[in-house]
Formats: C-alpha cells, structure tokens, sequence
C-alpha cells in the first residue's frame, strides 16, 4: 500500500529549458499540420515571441524532469503496474520555444478502491516561466494495480 | 472567428479524425513526449508486462484531443482541458475526438465554453472523455 503519509509532500522545484527543436518534434509526432507549431514566421504572425508549445506539452516537460517516475520509484512501486490513469491541464499563459519553465511539483492525495487492489496516487505539477508568469497546472491521476 | 453569441449548449465542435497511429508516431512521440517506457516501443516488452502487445501512449490520444480544441479556437483561448484515460490504444487505431457543447458561463470577465471532449478508436470505443473550457469573444 501507498503509505498515505506521502500526501502534501512537495518536492525540490525542477527546470526545463523548452528548445524550438522539441516543440517541433513533439508537434510533428501529434501529426500537427499547423504551420504556427513548426514555422517561426507563422507563429509570430499569430502573436506568439515564437513557436507555442501545443496544449499537452507540458506532460512531456514533467516527463524530460522525471517528475512522474521519481515518486514512483520513491515508493518502490514497478512501473509496469503503474498506468496514466486522468491528466488535466490548466492554463494561465502562453508557452512558447526559447521559454525556460521552472515547475514545483506536490502530492495531493492518495486513496485506494476495491480493498487496495487499485491505488491511486493525485499529484500537481505548477508551471512558472523565466518571466515569472504562471503558465500552467498539471494533475495527474497514476494508478497501480496491485 | 468562433463567437460565444453563436454558442448553443448541445452544439457538436468540427471533429477531429486521425490517421492510424503507426509504430513510426509512438517511436517519435516516445521521444518528443520523453516517455520512454518500453511498453509503446517494444513488443517483448509490452507482453512482459502482461499486455496483449505495444499500446499507445494515453498522451498522445490526449495530444489528439488538444488537436480537437486548436483546431477549432485559437491556443491562447484553452483555458484547461482534462481527460480520463478508459481503454488503451493500439498501434493501427484511427482516433477520431469530438466535442459538445456542455455548458455557458461569464466568470471573471471572460465568456467561458464548458465541452465534453471524446476519443474514440475505430470501433466507437471510448479511449479518453474529459472536459475542456475555452474563452470566446
């Protein structure tokens, strides 16, 4: 079982730097079409300082600090029983190729259904930029089935 | 330009069909996503962990269903989406993601969308249903 003590825990903030290379690779492999994703001129058109990072790419920058398999690993729990169970983003600005995000990430819950045999653990990840703007929240659900 | 006076509860957004997911995308999701767990790669190692073969990443369904919200409104007007992951996807899948209208409301100076958001496989599987809410002039 999950030692439920581990809710609230936060963890030493993490930093990413979001290269123009990454978000292109990361839209090209969603089969993004839009030229504001890959092409800097039309991206700038539409307003941005430069390519956006698409809606879900924050995932990829909490999986580039490791932040989802530390705490697995921190409670010993063997990834393949562990699955991406809910993810939802909430955003506050824009994120754009060149931007450096710092991210702190917390525990939010842990609880268990059908006697433990599945246990879900809740975390949040806050996303900051090298401006000091806040840009994004992520929570995700993990659960492991045991 | 989507306008929120024009906005019914009820109302269906354009869908969002996706061609098969290929071995080629969850190789290069795999790498631009920084999810490298065997499971989407590697056939032996997806049935070593006792699944029927190579699944895709629940991310890059969800990346889809971001897809689904751009294509309709601009970026900037997604104010939060979110998706439960019900069913894995495999290799050959061709997702389509829909989205209706659930609710309208003004909160701190912004028309707000409220939408039910889907992913579906080719057999009208759910594979992800979340809720997304966008701004509108």
């Amino acid at each position: 079982m999950i030692d439920k003590s581990i809710v609230g825990k936060e963890y030493p903030p993490f930093t990413v730097e979001v290269e123009k290379r990454w978000v292109r690779s990361f839209a090209e492999a969603l089969g993004e079409s839009s030229p504001i994703y890959s092409d800097e001129a039309a991206a700038k058109a539409a307003g941005y300082r430069s390519l956006p990072a698409p809606p879900s790419f924050p995932f990829a920058i909490i999986m580039e600090a490791n932040q989802s398999f530390m705490i697995l690993d921190e409670l010993g729990i063997d990834k393949r029983r562990a699955m991406h169970a809910e993810q939802g983003f909430a955003w506050h600005a824009d994120l754009c190729a060149g931007d450096t995000v710092t991210g702190r990430q917390k525990v939010i819950d842990v609880y268990d259904k059908k006697n433990g045999a599945l246990e879900f653990l809740v975390t949040e990840i806050r996303l900051d930029n090298q401006r000091g703007e806040h840009v994004c929240d992520l929570r995700t659900t993990v659960v492991v089935r045991n | 330009m989507v306008r929120f006076s024009d906005i019914n509860i009820g109302d269906a957004i354009p869908p969002l069909v996706k061609p098969a997911v290929s071995h080629l995308q969850l190789a290069l999701y795999a790498g631009a996503g920084a999810d490298h767990n065997p499971i989407h790669v590697d056939e032996e190692a997806a049935k070593a962990g006792g699944l029927p073969g190579i699944i895709a990443h629940g991310m890059l369904a969800m990346g889809f269903l971001g897809q689904l919200l751009t294509q309709w409104v601009p970026q900037r007007q997604i104010r939060g989406f979110s998706a439960r992951f019900v069913a894995m996807g495999f290799p050959g899948d061709v997702i389509t993601c829909t989205g209706k209208v659930a609710g309208k409301r003004e909160e701190g100076g912004e028309k707000l969308v409220d939408l039910e958001i889907a992913a579906q496989n080719q057999k009208g599987e759910n594979i992800q249903l979340g809720k997304a809410t966008v701004a509108l002039p």
